[in-house]
């Protein structure tokens, strides 16, 4: 088949539209503005715009890159510091989620069939209802004079207010509440597939239960809990709103950076500098997770 | 550990997730019916936050202008997220196609902040080009609606992997061109997919402050932007009150619709049982 | 002869009317996979041609490409002397009852069985003939307005084959077309389905991996095996003639002699093997001194305790193993080489007749015509 007849036949067929409708949207509204951003990082700010990368003089055009926001950033003391301080916030996000949730969505498959169900949707339901509006609950529970100081005041356990507000505690709470729920969708979804004649079977061969959760359910479930870790890390490492109303001022999050420079600063070219490290910070996991999907895809 | 011990363990351990999850909300309602202005110290029950939101007409605009773009953003979202996920899973070979499959989830994962400013930077360069668009309702528009496609085509993309793909070659063979294959045949069928992929989108558009934030123009306020602005000032009973709407409306969608479902998988299970013993007899 | 068989001319299409032709049709996936390899067939009007072979053997592959949802690599296939090759599956009029039948799950039995017919643009009151007259076919008359999960398997097969009997298709493909229901169902369900597609008088192409289904329901048999076809023919010549080891083996149980070839007459031939010499009551064509398999099949072995009197067609063995299935038995004989040899008895009375148990040295013998020499 010539490649004309081949065009004339996709187009009939309306493969051309199928494919090329979503591909036109994300090329639009994905790939080219994370282009853009890449082209702003390398310029500077101007009086009101940002300086045009290629400048024409004498007919002849002039690539003009600006590294100094990369050298700023890289020399610069509190932006290290604040890349490594989310990246820590993010990891023991992870961590206390994979803690909780692991035995969550393990006890969550094993129960009775007809109310697995009930359990999931009470998993969905605070996840339907506002984000937002959750830490803000948070922060009414966690000031000094808020509900839980108050409750335990007025129970005489303490005396004086406990300091749980605008710290590492209170921004590391809100990130796992907020969070939870994507550990334990993935796991749920793949330990619910386990199939339980391999614990019989090990059982049957000798080995008690403790030992046949380590060396059959955990490895079966590998995907699920590097998808689960990864649904919760990457987007933990930019996030923005928890430290904004939960962390104070004295937690350094890059996503409060980012907003700052854009918003306070208006250094469109330094926050698209913060961004473009950002991602390369989390190209390698979200890597990790697509091949985790792709094997859960697998099962 | 005994067989008993274990249970009792792994049914504390569940109610304790319950309890963490539900605290925040259950004291967000609660506090809501607070007759004092201290939003944490409980004076008695009062509706008198309800009242002031019925008068707080920044945060009533802003509510209606959030569900205008909820429900465009959503529809939107429906149709380009079903376009992927049909590209993605009815062609399996195209070039570029891991392209597309990585746009696709990118949005899904990229942190918010990265996603806002991306796309502002790309909205200012094509205004720069073209004088089009404004900031405003079409740009948050068109941040949520990115957002929304993504969440979509894995809602669709889950629903066409359990369908039959034998379905579409039984209505192909029997003379139904692909277009009629897609309209008689496969959309019919998506519909229940469609409506839950609708409803999430919706619920993430109305529930989105960063994007929205970057997106937005001046004059363009929708309800999470309005509430945290308010939040990081301090505690504010009317939050509560709006907090409360927002969840009861949620949560009796939620459960009517796995009730409705529930109720139509058990039919459908007895009409099975039903349709066997009958034609054995 | 080491070469693949060559592909068989049928006598009886010369006498009959062809509808399908395929001309060296060749389908090859991902550019290596060769999934279906240079095969030409033709199928009769009126007749059941079944396609039959193990999973991954190619006849579903050849099979979609009948009904237009593969293109052939190479190749050619014709309908009434019409190149269909490059028509699409809904511009053919060629209808397929797919494995597991695919129903429309949102559409009533009645809707599905019109489905073919609206995309015809015919009339609605003839469309409600004709759905009419396909339900009192299939018995589906009280059943119309039923989804099609609330029928039971039985019936939802029968919804199947009205579906694609409805646009009275020139040509019926059946996928596996018994391959959902139980064992016991499927003996009825099978003559019903023989006698619809007889009363239509349609031409039917059957794929199916179960030589029992093949062997009632086609007029004739393509083995296949690979992608490319091992024998075609009736499904007696099939099983009594096989042209190959490979197709003896397939259909049917088997036991093979090897041996070679000491007296070649145009009468009969004698061929020496380990366990026993064959006496084989036909000609052959080969020579003398020829290596060649005997290939004979358990039912037509006979048991004994005494020894047989003649000098060929017997052999002796100890009973390894009774395999009791009901209406016959087969007992496992291993000679003094140890080969196992296998013979089934029927049992013919209530007691076991053959009075044989595990350890018994017995006697097998067979006549002159009961076995076929193979050369590949």
């Amino acid at each position: 088949m010539t490649k004309l007849a081949r065009f004339s036949q996709s187009l009939t067929s309306g493969k051309l539209i199928v494919i090329g409708v979503p591909m036109a949207w994300f090329l639009l509204l994905v790939a080219i503005p994370l282009l853009i951003i890449m082209k702003i990082s390398l310029s500077e700010m101007e009086a009101t715009s940002v300086s045009k990368m290629i400048s024409w003089t004498n007919g002849l055009p002039t690539l003009k890159l600006n590294f100094s926001n990369y050298q700023f950033i890289f020399s610069d003391a509190l932006y290290v510091k604040t890349y490594i301080s989310s990246i820590k916030y993010a990891l023991i996000t992870t961590l206390i989620c994979l803690g909780i949730g692991y035995p969550f969505a393990y006890f969550m498959a094993r129960a009775p069939k007809h109310i697995q169900p009930t359990l999931l949707m009470l998993i969905m339901l605070p996840f339907w209802t506002s984000f937002l509006l959750r830490i803000y609950a948070w922060k009414t529970l966690l000031v000094s004079n808020g509900v839980i100081n108050n409750l335990l005041m007025s129970l005489h356990v303490i005396n004086a207010p406990l300091d749980m507000m605008n710290n590492s505690f209170s921004l590391t709470i809100g990130m796992v509440y907020s969070y939870l729920p994507f550990m334990i969708l993935p796991l749920y979804a793949n330990l619910s597939k386990l199939d339980l004649r391999y614990l019989e079977a090990a059982a049957d061969l000798g080995t008690s239960p403790f030992k046949a959760f380590w060396l059959i359910t955990v490895p079966l479930s590998k995907a699920g809990i590097i998808a689960g870790s990864m649904l919760v890390f990457i987007p933990a490492v930019g996030e923005y709103v928890i430290p904004e109303l939960l962390g104070g001022p004295s937690t350094l999050m890059i996503g409060r950076v980012l907003w700052d420079e854009f918003f306070s600063n208006n250094d469109w070219p330094m926050a698209a500098a913060v961004a473009v490290v950002m991602i390369a910070l989390i190209l390698v996991p979200m890597a990790i997770l697509n091949r985790a999907e792709a094997k859960l895809e697998e099962a | 550990m005994s067989q008993a011990s274990n249970k009792v363990f792994a049914n504390g351990w569940m109610a304790a997730v319950y309890l963490f999850l539900y605290l925040p909300i259950i004291t967000l309602v609660v506090f809501s019916f607070n007759d004092s202005k201290l939003v944490t110290v409980w004076s008695h029950a009062s509706t008198r936050w309800y009242s002031a939101l019925m008068q707080d007409s920044d945060l009533l605009s802003a509510v209606f202008l959030s569900l205008k773009i909820a429900f465009l953003s959503a529809l939107m979202s429906v149709f380009f997220g079903t376009f992927t996920a049909f590209a993605l899973n009815r062609y399996t070979r195209f070039r570029g196609r891991t392209l597309l499959s990585s746009m696709s989830t990118t949005p899904l994962v990229m942190p918010d902040v990265i996603v806002g400013l991306s796309l502002l930077l790309m909205l200012v360069s094509l205004q720069h080009w073209l004088g089009y668009p404004q900031r405003g309702l079409f740009t948050i528009l068109l941040g949520h609606a990115l957002l929304g496609t993504a969440y979509a085509a894995v809602v669709v993309t889950s629903r066409l992997k359990e369908m039959d793909g034998k379905l579409d070659e039984a209505a192909m063979d029997l003379g139904a061109k692909p277009l009629q294959v897609f309209t008689l045949v496969t959309f019919p069928l998506l519909i229940p997919a469609l409506v839950s992929a609708f409803l999430l989108t919706f619920t993430l558009s109305f529930d989105d402050v960063v994007l929205s934030s970057f997106l937005s123009g001046p004059g363009y306020n929708t309800m999470p932007m309005v509430i945290f602005s308010r939040a990081r000032l301090g505690l504010n009973p009317t939050i509560n009150a709006v907090a409360t709407v927002t969840i009861t409306v949620v949560t009796i969608a939620v459960i009517a619709s796995s009730f409705y479902t529930s109720h139509i998988e058990r039919k459908r299970k007895r009409e099975m049982a039903f349709a066997y013993s009958d034609a054995n007899n | 002869m080491a070469t693949a068989p060559k592909p068989q001319t049928d006598s009886k299409a010369t006498t009959k009317e062809v509808l399908l032709r395929v001309e060296g049709v060749t389908k090859i996936y991902d550019g290596t996979v060769k999934a279906v390899d240079d095969v030409s067939l033709t199928v009769n009007k009126g007749e059941i041609f079944g396609l039959l072979g193990g999973s991954g053997c190619g006849k579903s592959t050849l099979l979609r490409m009948m009904a237009g949802f593969e293109k052939p690599t190479k190749g050619k296939i014709f309908l009434d002397n019409q190149d269909i090759t490059d028509l699409p599956s809904y511009q053919r009029p060629i209808n397929m009852m797919f494995q597991s039948y695919a129903l429309f799950p949102h559409l009533s039995v009645w809707e599905n069985v019109a489905f073919g017919l609206k995309r015809d643009n015919m009339p609605k009151d003839e469309i409600a003939k004709r759905v009419e007259a396909m339900l009192t076919l299939a018995q589906l008359n009280k059943y119309a307005q039923r989804k099609p999960h609330q029928l039971s398997g039985g019936q939802q097969q029968r919804v199947a084959l009205a579906r694609s009997l409805a646009k009275r298709p020139k040509l019926l493909l059946l996928d596996e077309p018994l391959g959902a229901l139980d064992k016991k169902l499927r003996e009825t369900t099978q003559l019903e389905l023989v006698n619809i597609i007889e009363e239509v008088g349609v031409t039917c192409v059957l794929v199916t991996h179960d030589q029992e289904e093949a062997m009632t329901m086609a007029s004739r048999i393509a083995v296949m095996s690979e992608g490319y076809f091992l024998q075609v023919g009736e499904p007696d010549v099939i099983y009594e003639t096989p042209n190959s080891r490979q197709v003896a083996d397939f259909i049917g149980n088997v036991n093979m002699f090897e041996g070679e070839v000491v007296v070649d007459e145009p009468d009969h031939i004698i061929v020496k093997c380990d366990e026993c010499t064959h006496y084989v009551g036909h000609g052959f064509t080969g020579n003398k001194g020829m290596a060649v398999g005997v290939a004979l099949r358990p039912e037509k072995i006979m048991l004994s305790k005494e020894r047989p009197t003649g000098e060929y067609n017997w052999a002796e063995g100890v009973v390894t193993e009774i395999v009791y299935f009901g209406d016959h038995t087969t007992y496992h004989l291993k000679t003094t080489n140890g080969h196992v040899i296998k013979a089934q008895e029927i049992n013919n009375t209530r007691d076991l007749s053959c009075g044989l148990t595990w350890g018994d040295h017995a006697y097998m013998h067979w006549n002159d015509l009961a076995m076929i020499v193979l050369t590949h």
